[in-house]
C-alpha cells in the first residue's frame, strides 16, 4: 500500500494471504511517527498500580510528569502511585553524576511518605552517564529498612517489552520475602490486571466465590506486602501480552508454580478463563461452583448485549492496541455482539502473536505491527470502519476522520473486563456508533 | 525573597513541562511543518499523548528512534534515516528538529549531521531543516518553545526591503487566543506576521481524510520577510534576550522591538491596542472600544463577588504574570504566584503588575512543584486556585474551586477554545472567576438563594 513506507511492508498482513511471516518486536523504523513508547513506558505501565510503594524516576522531568496519574489504576487504600517524583536532573547532574542527588531525593521521600518499597526508574541519560543506581538503592535500602529497587528501564534499550522484563525483575527481588503460612492451597496470584476502573476488584469477587485465595494483586490494587508472599499461592494467572509474562516464567523456575494464561475481556475468554482455573484445582464442587457463577452472570447480561447486538450487528470494528493478547478477545467480544472486525494490530505483538491472529479473524483482515497514523487513517478509511478501538493516541485519528471510538487503554474510565465489562465494553461501543453526531461529518455527506 | 520553604531535593508533581515539547508545538504552528525529535521514541510518544489530551487534535511528531547502540556510537544514521522517511511520506515544506536529553548527552552534533544530510540527500531540494538545541535537564518547555521561535527566526529570515508589516511573537497562547489576536491586527488595519500559529493546525475541522499536515500555520515566506517589518510585538516579561526572536530581528535587521506582557486584563490589553495604534495610524476600531467598554461594566456589575477573594495562581510565568495583573484590576488578592520555570524575572513583573492596587505583594516562587504549592496554599487559605488542570487533584484535596485557563487541559473539553487575551478574553476569565465564587457560597448556603 501506498501510505507504507517500503521497510513497513512486511509488518502488514491480510488474513488469506500467504505466506503469513509477521515483521515484528523490533525497534520502531525512524521518522514513522511509531504509537509506541519506551523501555521506561513499560516498566512503568506494570510497576505504577502498586500503591503503597514509592516509585521515583531518576531523569530529567519530562520522562517523570509525562506518567503523573495518566493511568486509571484505582486502590483500595494508599494512593502514592499517583504522584509523580522525580529526580529532575539539572545540567549539573549530568556532567557530575546524579547520584548523590538520587540518594538525597530517595531519603527525602521515604522519609515523608514512609513507602513500603521503593522503585527507582532509570530513564536514556542515566543509562549514558553511567549513574550506578544498584548502589545507591542499595545504601538506601540498609539505611531506611525498605526494599529499595532498581528498575533498569533506559528509554533506548529497546521498546514496552524490555521495560517489562526489568519490571518483572525488580518484583523478582520481592517475592519470597513474606510470610506464606495461613495460604490456602486453593490460591492463586492475579498477574498482568491493573485494576483499571476497579477490574480486579469484579476478578477477584469471582475467584471468591469460587473459592479461590487471591494471594497477590500484580499489579492492580497492589501491596508490596502481598507481592512479597506471592510465592506461597498454588497458581499464577496471568493475563496481558506479557507484561507480567516473565514474572510468572521467573516464578515458575524459583518456586515451581505453574501459571495459566488467561483473558478477562469478553464473554468467552472471561468464562474459560474461569473454568480453567477450576480445572487446574481439580475440585468437583469448585468447577460447579463456577459453571452457577457463569450461568448466573450471563443470566444477568444477556438481555441487554443482545439489544446492542441487533443495533450493531454487521457494523465494523478496527482494534489498535499495545498487546495482541488483547486484540485476540476483542475480535472475540465484537463477534459477540455482532460486528465484523477489519482491521486489528498492536504495538508489541510476537510473530506467534500474530500467527493467531490471522488465524482468528476473517479473510480480508489487515494485522499490522507498530503501525503509525498515516497507516490507521487509510487502513480506517480503506475498511469503511464504524468504531475503532485504541488508545488516547488513537483516539484524534478516528474522531478528525469522523469514526466512532472506544478507549481500551491505560488510561479508561470505564470496566471493561469481567461479564459487566462486557456489558459496558458493548454500551460504550453502541454509545458511540449510534450517536446521531456522525450525520453531520464529512465523511457522511456526498 | 529570602528562603522561606525548605530546599527540597526531590521533585514531586513538577509544575512544569520538557523543553523538546514546547519546541514541538511552536515548530507546529509552522505552515507545512512537521515536529522531529532527535532521540529515543517514548519522549515523542509521551509529548504526543500529553498534547493530544489537551488540543484533542492529531498531532504527528516524528523521532529518530534511538536505539542502544545509536546511543553508544551516535545517532547520526537514525537522524537521517528519520529525515528521508518523513520527507517522504509527509511531503513537509519544512522539518523542525529538536534535539532532547539523550541526544545532548551523547553529544550528537546536529548541525554538522544536518551539514551532511544536505550534502548526502538534498542535492536536488527537499524540506527546510530548522534544528534547535532543547535538552531539559536546563529550562522548562516554555525555554524549548521560545527556543524554536528563535531557530526558525534566526534559520529563515533573510534580509529584504521593507514591507510594512508587524511581526508578532506572542508565546505560549491557545488557540482561541491566535484567532483573536489575528482578528485584532486585521481590525486595526495592519498585516501582522504571528509567529507561531497554530490556531487551525491544533483546532482544525472535522475532515474526510486524514491531513498529512493540518492545514494552517505561519506561512515560511512570511516568516523569512520578518526582517523587514517596521516592528516587532513580543509577548513575555521573563522572555530571556538570547531566546527572543524580536532580539534576533532587532540585531540583525534593525527591527524595532517592543516588548509587552501577555495581553490579559485591561492594562495589558490597553497596551498592545496602544502599541498598534502607534503602527497603524489609527485609533483602537469601535468595536473594541465597546467590548473594553462591556467588560468595564461587568466588573462594575460583580465586583462585589470577588473583591477581596483569595488566589493561588500557577503556571507559566508569563500567563500567570498577565493573570495576576488582571485579578488586581478587579480586587483579587492573589496570595501565591507559582511557576515551574526559573527565568529570574519573575518576582519582579510580578511586582509591577500588582503596583498601584490595593493589593499586597504575593508570595511569588519560581521552580516550585505541586507538593511545595500545596504546602504554601494550606497556610495561605486561598479561596481558589487558577491554573491548568494539574492542580486539580491539589484544588479537590482542600476543596477549592480550581478555574481552568492555559495550558494543559486535561479534564475538560475545550481548553483549545479557552480565550484568556483581550477585552474579550479578559470578559471570559470574569465570568469564570465571579461565577465560581457565586456558585461557592450558593452550594454552601444552607438556603440556596435563586437570585445572586
Ligand atoms: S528525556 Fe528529556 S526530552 Fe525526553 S521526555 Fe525526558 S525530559 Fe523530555
Ligand atoms: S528519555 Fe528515555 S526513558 Fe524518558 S521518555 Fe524518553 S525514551 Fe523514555
Amino acid at each position: 500500500m501506498e501510505t507504507a513506507l517500503q521497510e513497513r511492508q512486511d509488518s502488514i498482513h491480510r488474513t488469506g494471504e500467504a505466506p503469513f511471516v509477521m515483521d515484528c518486536n523490533k525497534d520502531s523504523l525512524a521518522g514513522a511517527v511509531s504509537q509506541r513508547a519506551c523501555v521506561f513506558c513499560g516498566s512503568r505501565v506494570v510497576l505504577y498500580p502498586i500503591a503503597d510503594a514509592l516509585h521515583l524516576v531518576h531523569g530529567p522531568i519530562g520522562c517523570a510528569v509525562y506518567t503523573w496519574d495518566i493511568r486509571g489504576a484505582l486502590s483500595s487504600g494508599p494512593e502514592l502511585h499517583r504522584l509523580s517524583f522525580s529526580t529532575d536532573m539539572q545540567e549539573i547532574d549530568v556532567i557530575f553524576g546524579g547520584e548523590k542527588k538520587l540518594y538525597h531525593a530517595l531519603i527525602e521521600l521515604i522519609d515523608r511518605h514512609a513507602p513500603k518499597a521503593a522503585f527507582v526508574y532509570s530513564t536514556c541519560i542515566v543509562g549514558i552517564i553511567g549513574d550506578d543506581m544498584q548502589a545507591v538503592c542499595r545504601r538506601v535500602s540498609e539505611e531506611k529498612g525498605i526494599p529499595v529497587l532498581p528498575v533498569q528501564s533506559e528509554g533506548f534499550k529497546g521498546n514496552k517489552r524490555e521495560g517489562y522484563k526489568a519490571a518483572c525483575n525488580a518484583m523478582r527481588q520481592l517475592v519470597g520475602m513474606g510470610d506464606t503460612s495461613g495460604i490456602s492451597r486453593y490460591s492463586l496470584n492475579i498477574l498482568g490486571d491493573f485494576n483499571l476502573a476497579g477490574e480486579i476488584w469484579l476478578i477477584r469477587e469471582y475467584f471468591t466465590k469460587m473459592g479461590v485465595e487471591v494471594v497477590a494483586n500484580i499489579t492492580g490494587d497492589g501491596r508490596v506486602g502481598d507481592i512479597q508472599r506471592a510465592h506461597g499461592a498454588a497458581l499464577n494467572v496471568v493475563q496481558c501480552s506479557g507484561s507480567t509474562m516473565d514474572l510468572a516464567r521467573m516464578m515458575e523456575e524459583d518456586y515451581s508454580i505453574p501459571s495459566l494464561r488467561v483473558s478477562y475481556f469478553g464473554v468467552e475468554d472471561m468464562a474459560e478463563s474461569l473454568y480453567a482455573v477450576a480445572a487446574f484445582f481439580k475440585d468437583e464442587e469448585m468447577m460447579r461452583r463456577t459453571r452457577e457463577l457463569v450461568k448466573e452472570e450471563l443470566s444477568l447480561i444477556m438481555p441487554e448485549l443482545m439489544r446492542y447486538r441487533q443495533a450493531l450487528a454487521g457494523k465494523r470494528a478496527a482494534i489498535y492496541v499495545g498487546g495482541a493478547f488483547k486484540a485476540f478477545s476483542l475480535v472475540k467480544a465484537f463477534r459477540t455482539i455482532g460486528m465484523q472486525v477489519v482491521m486489528v494490530g498492536s504495538q508489541t505483538g510476537t510473530p506467534e502473536d500474530y500467527a493467531e491472529l490471522a488465524e482468528i479473524t476473517d479473510p480480508g483482515t489487515i494485522i499490522v505491527d507498530d503501525s503509525n497514523p498515516l497507516e490507521l487513517s487509510a487502513f480506517l478509511k480503506e475498511k469503511e470502519v464504524d468504531i475503532f478501538v485504541g488508545g488516547v493516541k488513537e483516539r484524534p485519528i478516528a474522531y478528525k476522520l469522523g469514526v466512532a471510538f472506544c478507549d481500551h487503554n491505560h488510561e479508561r474510565k470505564e470496566m471493561l473486563a469481567g461479564f459487566a465489562g462486557m456489558l459496558n465494553f458493548a454500551r460504550e461501543v453502541y454509545g458511540s456508533v449510534m450517536s446521531p453526531v456522525w450525520r453531520f461529518v464529512p465523511r457522511r455527506e456526498n | 525573597m529570602g528562603k522561606i520553604l525548605p530546599n527540597y531535593v526531590s521533585t514531586t508533581n513538577a509544575c512544569k513541562l520538557c523543553k523538546p515539547l514546547g519546541a514541538s508545538l511552536a515548530f507546529r504552528g509552522v505552515e507545512g511543518a512537521v515536529p522531529f525529535l532527535h532521540g529515543s521514541q517514548g519522549c515523542a510518544t509521551y509529548m504526543r499523548r500529553y498534547i493530544i489530551s489537551h488540543f484533542n487534535e492529531p498531532i504527528d511528531i516524528a523521532s529518530s528512534s534511538l536505539g542502544e547502540k545509536n546511543a553508544v556510537y551516535g545517532g547520526g544514521a537514525n537522524l537521517k534515516l528519520g529525515l528521508k522517511n518523513v520527507t517522504q511520506k509527509y511531503h513537509p515544506a519544512l522539518i523542525g528538529i529538536a534535539t532532547t536529553c539523550l541526544t545532548e548527552t551523547i553529544g550528537d552534533d546536529v548541525k554538522m549531521l544536518l551539514f551532511q544530510y544536505r550534502q548526502e540527500f538534498m542535492q536536488d531540494g527537499g524540506p527546510l531543516l530548522v534544528q534547535v538545541s532543547t535538552p531539559s535537564y536546563s529550562g522548562t518547555h516554555m525555554e524549548g518553545f521560545h527556543a524554536a521561535v528563535r531557530a526558525l527566526v534566526e534559520q529563515l529570515t533573510v534580509a529584504t526591503e521593507a514591507n510594512g508589516t508587524v511581526n508578532i511573537l506572542p508565546g505560549f497562547l491557545s488557540a482561541a487566543d491566535l484567532r483573536s489576536l489575528k482578528e485584532m491586527v486585521v481590525d486595526c488595519g495592519l498585516t501582522a506576521t504571528v509567529l507561531p500559529d497554530f490556531s487551525e493546525t491544533l483546532d482544525g475541522p472535522a475532515l474526510r481524510d486524514y491531513p498529512l499536515i493540518p492545514e494552517g500555520g505561519t506561512k515560511i515566506s512570511d516568516i523569512r520577510a520578518m526582517s523587514g517589518a517596521q516592528a516587532t510585538v513580543e509577548f513575555g516579561y521573563t522572555l530571556p534576550d538570547q531566546l527572543s526572536g524580536g532580539s534576533y530581528l532587532k540585531k540583525t535587521y534593525g527591527v524595532p522591538l517592543q516588548r509587552l506582557g501577555m495581553p490579559v486584563g485591561i492594562r495589558e490589553t490597553d497596551r498592545l491596542f496602544e502599541t498598534l495604534a502607534e503602527f497603524s495610524g489609527r485609533p483602537m476600531p469601535g468595536k473594541y472600544a465597546l467590548a473594553r467598554g462591556r467588560l468595564v461594566d461587568s466588573l462594575v456589575d460583580g465586583h462585589k463577588y470577588v473583591f477581596g477573594k483569595r488566589a493561588v495562581v500557577y503556571g507559566e510565568e508569563d500567563l500567570v504574570i498577565g493573570l495576576t495583573s488582571f485579578l488586581a484590576e478587579i480586587g483579587v488578592q492573589p496570595v501565591l504566584c507559582a511557576s515551574g520555570g526559573t527565568s529570574g524575572g519573575f518576582v519582579k513583573a510580578i511586582g509591577k503588575a500588582v503596583e498601584g492596587f490595593a493589593v499586597e505583594m504575593p508570595r511569588v516562587h519560581e521552580g516550585m512543584d505541586f507538593h511545595e504549592i500545596g504546602e504554601l496554599a494550606a497556610e495561605l487559605k486561598p479561596d481558589f486556585f487558577l491554573g491548568h488542570s494539574k492542580g486539580y487533584a491539589l484544588a479537590r484535596g482542600i476543596g477549592l474551586p480550581l478555574i481552568r485557563v492555559g495550558f494543559p487541559i486535561h479534564d475538560r473539553v475545550g481548553g483549545q477554545r479557552l480565550l484568556h487575551i483581550g477585552y474579550h478574553g479578559a470578559q471570559q476569565l470574569f465570568d469564570l472567576i465571579a461565577n465560581a465564587m457565586i456558585m461557592a457560597k450558593q452550594d454552601s448556603s444552607e438556603v440556596g438563594y435563586s437570585y445572586m
